[in-house]
């Protein structure tokens, strides 16, 4: 499959959110790195007035940068990992590795509508040639739209399972699936196409299901 | 003075709360908006420093809440936003002098607070 040229708009766009989310999430982690190296900096000036030290309480600061620092780290793997998406045309991936990337990316934007994501992967690993870049694309834009059409438990659910020796991605837990904005979207039509991913509504069991090619032909 | 600081990251509001205290300004936090409107409703706050960003109800939205029920309450509104186009259209919105964006030096969130408890706005 040749997918040269064809990243386009959506795709670009899809890009920028994603990093303009990823930025915001570091800044959010530098933002408590500096107030509690900020605090540190005040108890100096008070001990340096002569004022006692509690060495507890410097403990308690440090290990809170150093899971700032780790946080800002997960972060930035993820980045890293979501930019060498588009590095290959067509590559060998792991369906649940992909998922897990996908809702480490997509966790803020639902934590902002009160959404949990739960992920539920398959017991063995999925394998299969995709271009990783717009499976992700495919993904996030499900479980973006997802988010409106979710029952009061505020929980989506992702799971992936084996299926003809393939893969298959399941989104549960949505209501209103005969939503025209959940099915129609031309751009996710799109992109389902060029990775020959097959999406179907299973309106009876409240979930999408994503059948996708072991290798598109 | 007595400043309401509400923002989603526990972490970042409770450390900005004690060093304002330390600094001998009456801070409270809290990183649910649901919780700002029932704090609200005991004491009386000069200012509420607002995370624009927040899950539900963001800064802006709850700024308006607060606003109908606490006519005279102040607001300065945190952002994590980092390009400068972000800050400009924030500004806008928000109305630049009361806008701050993350990571706060606690200097400038204090004389922010000094600016816009003497303004009219």
């Amino acid at each position: 499959m040749e997918y040269n040229g064809i990243i386009g708009k959506s795709g670009l766009q899809f890009f920028g959110k994603i990093s303009a989310s990823i930025s915001h999430e570091i800044k959010n982690a530098l933002a408590i790195i500096n107030e509690n190296a900020g605090l540190l900096e005040d108890f100096v000036l008070m001990a340096e007035q002569g004022l006692p030290l509690d060495p507890e309480r410097i403990k308690t600061l440090s290990s809170k940068i150093m899971k700032q620092i780790q946080r800002a780290d997960t972060i930035i793997k993820n980045m890293n990992q979501f930019a060498h998406s588009i590095d290959a045309d067509e590559k060998n991936i792991d369906i649940n590795m992909i998922l897990e990337l996908i809702i480490a990316l997509s966790a803020r934007a639902a934590s902002m509508k009160g959404v949990t994501l739960v992920f539920l992967p398959a017991s063995r690993s999925l394998s299969i040639e995709t271009n990783p870049f717009f499976l992700l694309n495919l993904m996030h834009s499900l479980i973006i739209t997802s988010l409106d059409h979710l029952g009061g438990n505020k929980q989506l659910t992702i799971s992936s399972r084996s299926f003809l020796d393939c893969g298959c991605i399941e989104l549960c837990g949505i209501e209103r699936l005969e939503s025209e904005s959940l099915l129609n979207h031309p751009e996710r039509t799109a992109i389902a196409s060029l990775i020959q991913a097959n999406v179907v509504a299973n309106i009876q069991n409240h979930k999408i299901e994503i059948y996708l090619p072991c290798k598109p032909a | 003075m007595r400043i309401l600081l509400v923002d989603d990251e526990k972490e970042l509001v409770s450390t900005l709360a004690e060093r304002l205290q330390l600094r001998g300004i009456e801070a409270d936090w809290v990183t649910q908006p649901e919780k700002a409107l029932k704090l609200t409703e005991e004491k009386q706050y000069d200012i509420a420093v607002l995370d624009i960003k927040m899950p539900k109800i963001g800064g802006l939205q709850l700024k308006k809440i607060l606003q109908k029920k606490w006519p005279n309450m102040k607001f300065i509104f945190l952002t994590g936003h980092g390009s400068e186009d972000d800050y400009r259209a924030g500004s806008a919105e928000a109305g630049a002098q009361f806008y701050l964006v993350k990571p706060v030096k606690i200097e400038s969130l204090i004389e922010k607070m000094k600016t816009v408890l003497n303004s009219n706005t």
